[in-house]
């Protein structure tokens, strides 16, 4: 690894999603690659939801902090593979909880859309990241935001978001 | 190349529509949680045909771009199923005013995410790379518009009389509509001849046991189809995307090359 590609992620590791202001971009996964090229360094980002206004800002900003250090790059989007929750790391969703926001369930195994639909609604409990109860229920499959779901603790009465399995 | 692009046009133009009349929902949504769910709905179909008309746009070259797709064409050159062009209520002219009818919203994102969810699951395999990438994303947000949909329907349809006699009204509508999702236009033809785009009759035996299912739990009847079957995918719409049109592009065409 260069010196500018670790001087690069070291750089980039203070950038945080511009509406999850807790969460790195390496962390949500957003983030997957510094890499040399001809022309200095190309970093690789893949988009979360197809219609999040989030992402031009964070391209705006993976550009920027690079200027700011003196590091030439190139902002390369990445649609394959598609984002998912699941690389979301450990550290990061301790991070969600911390801040509120239930972390996502790992992914369901497979992709037949009519299990997907057939499951039913109350199979995963989502812990309140507020008390910890279980006894939590779904009020909207759609939060704040596309990635979220609005749940509502039971025990502590207290409304949460759930950052989607996706 | 001009299969492809025909094809993606499509599928960009269906969820623009959609997009951009689920939007009429947002700031008058029947409870607060509905107003946000379809603004979350059409934020993504907004943002998958974003990424189709990117695609495009590439396929084309010159001075394409996402925005002359999507702002200045104009009607015969909209390539969307008919169905997701209509208004929000029963059948009435293009001009004639009505309530929004949330039964008629949620039966047509019900019918259209059923039959996405299973060609976007289908389209990952597509020849063309990116489309199949731009599948693999959608397919993601599909199904959860396809689950809130579905659910919406069951709790309408095994509800009140009231919303059971609407829903079922709005299926009554719009189910006719559904014949153009089978019939293939010289577009999809040439886009399954070249491995880009997906045989949508081989979907036809799933898509009716997702529905079937559905309306059975939501106790409502399948409405018996025959009849004129619409063209919207090959420009041939209804009086109301000119109206939607001209709502949608009217900002951009008083100020060309606007920034903000
Ligand atoms: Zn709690």
């Amino acid at each position: 690894m260069s010196a500018n590609v670790e001087a690069a992620w070291a750089a980039l590791e203070e950038l945080t999603d511009p509406e999850i202001p807790v969460i790195s971009l390496r962390e949500l996964g957003i983030l997957r690659d510094v890499r040399p090229a001809a022309d200095g360094l190309e970093v690789v980002i893949t988009p979360t939801y197809s219609g999040c206004p989030a992402m031009e800002q964070i391209e705006d900003d993976v550009r920027a902090t690079l200027k700011r250090v003196g590091i030439a790059a190139r902002v390369v989007t990445q649609l394959a593979p598609a984002w998912t929750t699941d690389w979301m790391t450990e550290a990061g969703k301790e991070k969600l909880r911390a801040y509120g926001i239930a972390p996502p369930h790992q992914t369901p195994p497979g992709s037949n859309v009519v299990r997907f639909i057939s499951k039913p609604a109350k199979a995963e409990t989502v812990p309140c990241p507020h008390c910890g109860s279980g006894h939590t229920v779904e009020s909207s499959h759609f939060g704040s935001t596309a990635c979220k779901a609005l749940y509502k603790c039971l025990d502590c009465q207290e409304p949460f978001d759930y950052f989607k399995p996706y | 190349m001009s299969a492809a692009i025909d094809y993606l046009l499509h599928l960009a133009d269906n969820a623009l529509v959609l997009g951009q009349r689920n939007a009429e929902w947002c700031g008058h949504g029947p409870i607060l949680e509905e107003d946000i769910a379809l603004s979350n709905v059409s934020l993504d179909l907004i943002g998958q045909a974003r990424l189709l008309y990117q695609l495009v746009a590439a396929l084309k070259g010159g001075d394409c771009t996402e925005d002359k797709l999507a702002y200045f064409r104009d009607t015969h050159e909209f390539r969307n199923y008919t169905l997701l062009e209509l208004p929000h209520h029963g059948p009435l002219s293009g001009y004639a005013q009505s309530s929004l009818d949330y039964g008629t919203t949620i039966v047509r994102n019900f019918l259209y995410s059923a039959l996405m969810a299973l060609l976007w699951e289908a389209l990952e395999k597509s020849a063309n790379a990116d489309l199949a990438a731009i599948a693999a994303k959608s397919l993601k947000e599909v199904r959860y518009h396809l689950r809130h949909s579905r659910d919406w329907l069951v709790r309408l349809g095994d509800g009140t009389d009231e919303s059971h006699a609407r829903a079922q009204a709005s299926l009554d509508h719009l189910f006719a509509y559904t014949q153009e999702f089978w019939a293939h236009s010289p577009a999809d033809a040439a886009a399954i001849a070249a491995g880009i785009g997906v045989d949508v009759t081989t979907l036809r035996a799933d898509w009716d046991a997702i529905v079937d299912a559905a309306l059975n739990e939501a106790t409502l009847q399948r409405p018996a189809v025959s009849g004129y079957v619409t063209e919207g995918k090959q420009g041939i719409h209804s009086e109301h995307l000119g109206f939607l049109l001209a709502e949608m592009q009217s900002l951009a065409r008083a100020h060309p090359n606007g920034v903000w």
